[in-house]
């Protein structure tokens, strides 16, 4: 095949995917993207989560870079205006013309508003790309009430978006009932209580005549029946509408209603011309969701290559959590269709007290099912859509799959009944088969299934199922899911920690004689000893934990490249005097130490060799130090920013906050470092978001944003709880530290352990705020011994001879190490280099 | 394994000091005419006392004992603190690096006495 001119424009969900594949699939092609937006694709189905705390840089999807490694050229900010279909070229607004062979159309869809007077007015906006969320953003700051017109999917996620941002929310519908195209009445009834009981006032019947200036707010909006409401801003949201005027001034075929036709391979009526994605309109229908888009897409890629699949429509059943409301609904759910033109059968399980509607559709002879409604609880969902998806016989009693589960029966479906051709993932149509392939091709987990297949990376609906299926494959494979600690403990951190605590166990030797085999070694050692300090908070020294400590624990300093070491007080928030400092200044001086300011708001300083460890602490702790466990998986830090006492901007003390919280949680062990800071407004100068927990004031408390990580792996914290009073905050901070110490792997950091959390951030929530499991007592009382035990190890360590013998460099000689070397940089030390030293010691 | 200390002579270069000076399951380290020598105390094995060259080969530094003793698949090793490389106790083989060595040394107990000498251990290749 030779080399083609692609020109794919727009740069939506679905553009992206056909141009990444396409690049990475086949090099041999000239590709050129043109995108209307200011920026690159990002994921537009999470678009709302950046009112709950996501930076909008976290939906990219992609970079310019990106597409310049992948040898893709890409425009941005520059729509196209114009297809020439005789030259076979596009012009864009600014005049630029790209030549194409073929081209593809994924121009997407824009929201319908509709032709209401006033509805051009400031206030009135519209939700679907990145920029709509500023505005929405910037008139939510000024104003009070906000209006969503539109009680359809999209309509109800932008309801909890302007709740999000703390406005009184109002959704105004124009048909009797929400969610009209997914739902049935009953299920619709049921959605519309939970949603009122949210606050969430809801309007429905109601067409709007016209808007106009408000008297106590800015809009008014009139409606048909007479009466009015006053809202500060009204986004609508009331259906989409294919952007298909390219393709209209090419005079390429359009659907009645709009839509660029297409046929099985996505070609329009000029098959060099290619239409994908939510401006396409195949079979009379436009698809609204990603994953048919992605199947259009797949059908179109494979137009240049030699195995050509086709699109043959596509499923819109869906699965959402709209203000927190479990809604489902799968094929046809209002069960109108006939059936081989008989009535199909239909079952309801409807429980007012619980909140929950499920209803199925079935065949006329029970055998299939057709459709189904959930409100309230999806957990069925998956099993439901694998029979609907796979046309697969129904149980005998149909009504069992939506009854509530008599507790200990089996799931009806698992990963294992499943048939190989079951779709799995329906983002990235990712089958049981491909997963039972990668599976046989070495996959040992469900994250590199994850990485093979790209299964679980869209919506993130599929994980659970996705889980079950690899974890029966592998089971079935004789592959033990092996979380083992090491080959001295057959348990993973979390079991031993329970056995240990179960137990009462105290030592080392006792847990690996009733629990390991072996002697041990440097995992297991350094984990039982976090366990045994996290859950007794015995001196770490003690003579039976020595042994298991890491070098950096057992010296209580962290070991350098020449085996010297550095000693890091604590300066809890960073505040510190000018006393203090000059008792640094003088040891340093005094012992030769090389001095730094860290990462973490305190001074390090270098270069102190183990014998002369107790000395210089001595020296700090009469001054007043304590040890800053640089070396202990443990806190180290809470760094704060200068906050109200001094900066123009603060609106609460973080200083003070930052130092209560280092005071309060220094000393404690955990499965990995721990970090956090404390900022004093909403500008953030403590970088508390990229903490282990981070704390932002607000007007009327704290936030406190969990689970971040700056390092290898940066993550952006999630914003647990909002206005949080002081007390409220650290009773948080305690149950979120002691349920992660509890339940986290080996050096898991806070980041981690959040993302393989099953349930992730609501969970927690549940779990900490809640109290979903009734252990927050329990995890406040252990967190109320470890405080109450707390000891500076340092201070510890020179009070008692026996223990300084340690620090000997030669147990029969005072000499030092003769390797350590050091030259002068810069006014100060630091170890010499191999030549360097080498030149040295043979002068001396 | 743990050949019996030759018979001593006064020239000997050696290292004697009381068992106390030790920790259990713990390293320490001593110096004989300027050669440094881990010595790892395991009183639950036999023999309980083993003697390696301080030097970590790998990490380029003095600090072999303050490792980490334990086994891997029964054998003794002490985890060098740098970058966790294992070495044997018996043999200093380091068993991430089969190029790699760590001299030996005979170590004995009598009675309370710890005897380190400067002879190389020998041990089957
Ligand atoms: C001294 C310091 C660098 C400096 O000169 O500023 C430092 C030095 C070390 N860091 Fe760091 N980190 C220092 C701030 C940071 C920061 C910045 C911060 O805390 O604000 C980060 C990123 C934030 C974070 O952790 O989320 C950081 C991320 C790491 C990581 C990666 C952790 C991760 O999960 O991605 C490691 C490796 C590890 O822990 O496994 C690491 C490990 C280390 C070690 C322990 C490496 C080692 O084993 O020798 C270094 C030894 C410190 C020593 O000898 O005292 N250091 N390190 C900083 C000490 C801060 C303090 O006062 O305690
Ligand atoms: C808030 C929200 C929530 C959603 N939730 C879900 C969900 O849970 N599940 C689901 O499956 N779907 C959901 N969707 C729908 C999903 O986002 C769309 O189906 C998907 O984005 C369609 O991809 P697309 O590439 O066809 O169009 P788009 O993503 O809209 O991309 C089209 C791009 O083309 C650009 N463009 C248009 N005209 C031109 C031109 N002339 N020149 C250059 N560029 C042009 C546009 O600016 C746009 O960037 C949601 C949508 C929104 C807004
Ligand atoms: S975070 Fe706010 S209060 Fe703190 S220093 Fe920055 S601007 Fe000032
Ligand atoms: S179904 Fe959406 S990611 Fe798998």
């Amino acid at each position: 095949m030779t080399t083609k001119k692609i020109v794919v424009v727009g740069n939506g969900m679905v553009g992206h995917y056909y141009v990444d594949k396409l690049a990475t699939h086949s090099a041999r092609h000239e590709i050129t993207v043109l995108g209307a937006e200011p920026r690159p694709a990002y994921d537009r189905v999470h678009l709302s989560e950046v009112f709950s705390g996501k930076n909008p840089e976290d939906l990219a999807l992609t970079t310019r870079e990106h597409y310049k490694e992948i040898g893709v050229k890409a425009h941005f900010g520059d729509a196209v205006a114009k297809i020439d279909r005789e030259k076979k070229e596009v012009i864009t607004d600014l005049g630029r013309r790209f030549p194409y062979d073929k081209l593809v159309l994924a121009t997407g869809s824009y929201p319908f508003v509709p032709p209401v007077p006033g509805s051009e007015l400031p206030g009135c906006l519209t939700y679907r790309t990145i920029d709509d969320l500023g505005e929405i953003k910037a008139h939510a700051q000024t104003g009070k009430v906000g209006v969503v017109v539109g009680g359809g999917l999209l309509g109800l996620e932008c309801a909890n978006a302007l709740k999000n941002l703390g406005l009184q929310t109002h959704v105004v519908e124009f048909a009797p009932g929400l969610m009209g195209v997914q739902l049935d009445n009953g299920g619709s009834t049921m959605l519309r209580a939970m949603i009122e009981e949210l606050d969430v006032s809801v309007h429905t019947s109601k067409a709007t005549q016209k808007i106009v200036p408000g008297k106590d707010r800015k809009l008014r909006m009139e409606f048909a029946d007479g009466t009015s409401l006053e809202t500060d801003l009204i986004v609508f949201s009331a259906g989409i509408r294919p952007n298909d005027q390219l393709a209209k001034q090419a005079d390429l075929e359009v659907g009645e209603r709009g839509g660029i036709t297409i046929d099985y391979h996505c070609r329009t009526s000029d098959s060099d011309i290619f239409a994908i994605g939510e401006c396409a309109l195949f079979g009379g229908r436009i698809f609204g969701l990603v994953a048919p888009g992605y199947r259009m897409a797949d059908a179109a890629l494979s137009q240049l290559t030699d195995a050509p699949v086709s699109f043959q429509g596509a499923d819109m059943s869906t699965k959402l959590k709209l203000l927190g409301i479990d809604v489902g609904s799968i094929g046809d759910s209002h069960g109108k269709a006939l059936h081989n033109g008989q009535a199909c059968a239909s079952f309801l399980y409807s429980n007012d007290r619980e909140r929950v509607y499920k209803k199925i559709v079935v065949s006329p002879d029970g055998k299939k099912l057709l459709g189904a409604v959930l409100v309230g609880d999806c957990s069925d969902y998956d099993t439901l859509l694998q029979f609907f998806l796979n046309d697969m016989d129904l149980p005998g009693n149909p009504e069992s799959i939506i009854l509530p589960a008599d507790s200990g029966a089996e799931p009806l479906l698992s990963g294992m009944t499943l048939p190989m051709s079951a779709t799995i993932c329906s983002c990235l149509n990712v089958t049981k088969g491909a997963i039972v392939g990668a599976i046989e091709g070495g996959c040992c987990s469900v994250a590199d299934v994850k990485s093979v297949t790209k299964a679980s990376t869209g919506c993130g609906g599929c994980a659970a199922l996705l889980k079950s299926t690899v974890d029966t494959e592998l089971a079935a494979r004789g592959v033990e899911i092996n979380n083992h600690l090491c080959e001295h403990f057959a348990y993973s951190r979390q079991e031993l920690f329970y056995l240990v605590k179960v137990g009462s166990l105290k030592s080392f030797v006792d847990i690996l004689d009733k629990h390991g085999k072996g002697r041990g070694c440097e995992v297991c050692k350094p984990t039982v000893a976090s366990i045994l300090a996290s859950l007794w908070n015995d001196y770490v020294l003690k003579k039976e934990h020595v042994g298991l400590q890491d070098t950096n624990d057992n010296f209580l300093a962290n070991m350098q490249k020449d085996g010297t070491y550095s000693i890091v007080p604590r300066i809890p928030g960073g505040e510190i005097t000018a006393e203090k400092l000059i008792v640094i200044g003088e040891v340093a001086k005094k012992y030769q130490l090389y001095t730094k300011i860290t990462g973490g708001q305190r001074i390090d300083l270098f270069g102190a060799r183990v014998n002369q460890l107790p000395d210089i602490w001595s020296e700090l702790v009469a001054a007043g130090f304590e040890t800053g466990h640089a070396y202990g998986k443990a806190l180290r830090t809470v760094k704060s920013c200068v906050g109200n006492s001094w900066c123009r901007y603060g609106v609460q003390d973080s200083v003070s906050m930052a130092i209560l919280i280092e005071n309060r949680y220094k000393g404690i062990r955990s499965p990995h470092k721990l970090k956090s800071a404390v900022s004093g407004c909403t500008r953030e100068c403590a970088e508390a978001q990229s903490k282990d927990f981070g704390v932002i004031a607000t007007e009327n408390g704290w936030n406190l944003y969990v689970c971040g990580n700056g390092g290898m792996k940066p993550r952006h914290a999630d914003l647990f709880a909002t206005d949080l009073d002081d007390e409220t905050l650290i009773r948080y901070i305690d149950r979120f530290l002691m349920f992660y110490i509890r339940t986290a792997d080996r050096l898991q950091r806070t980041s981690v352990w959040m993302n393989n959390l099953e349930g992730g951030l609501d969970y927690l929530r549940e779990v900490v705020i809640e109290d979903k499991l009734g252990i927050a007592e329990d995890l406040e009382s252990q967190m109320a011994l470890l405080l109450n035990t707390y000891q500076c190890e340092w201070k510890t360590t020179i009070e008692d001879p026996e223990k300084l013998k340690r620090f000997r460099q030669f147990v029969n000689s005072d000499k030092e190490d003769t390797n350590v070397v050091f030259v002068q940089e810069r006014g100060q030390v630091r170890p010499a280099k191999e030549t360097e030293r080498e030149a040295l010691l043979t002068i001396s | 394994m743990n050949s019996a200390p030759r018979p001593r002579s006064s020239s000997d270069p050696i290292a004697i000091f009381s068992l106390s000076e030790l920790q259990e399951d713990s390293g320490a380290c001593v110096l004989i005419n300027d050669v440094q020598i881990a010595v790892f105390y395991l009183p639950k094995e036999t023999p309980p006392l083993y003697a390696l060259h301080n030097w970590d080969p790998l990490g380029k530094a003095n600090v072999l004992y303050r490792g980490i003793v334990g086994d891997i698949n029964g054998e003794l090793v002490v985890a060098s603190p740098l970058y966790k490389q294992h070495y044997s106790l018996g043999t200093g083989r380091c068993l991430e690096d089969e190029a790699t060595r760590v001299p030996t040394y005979e170590i004995s107990l009598e009675g309370d006495s710890v005897i380190v000498t400067l002879n190389p251990r020998r041990h089957a290749a």
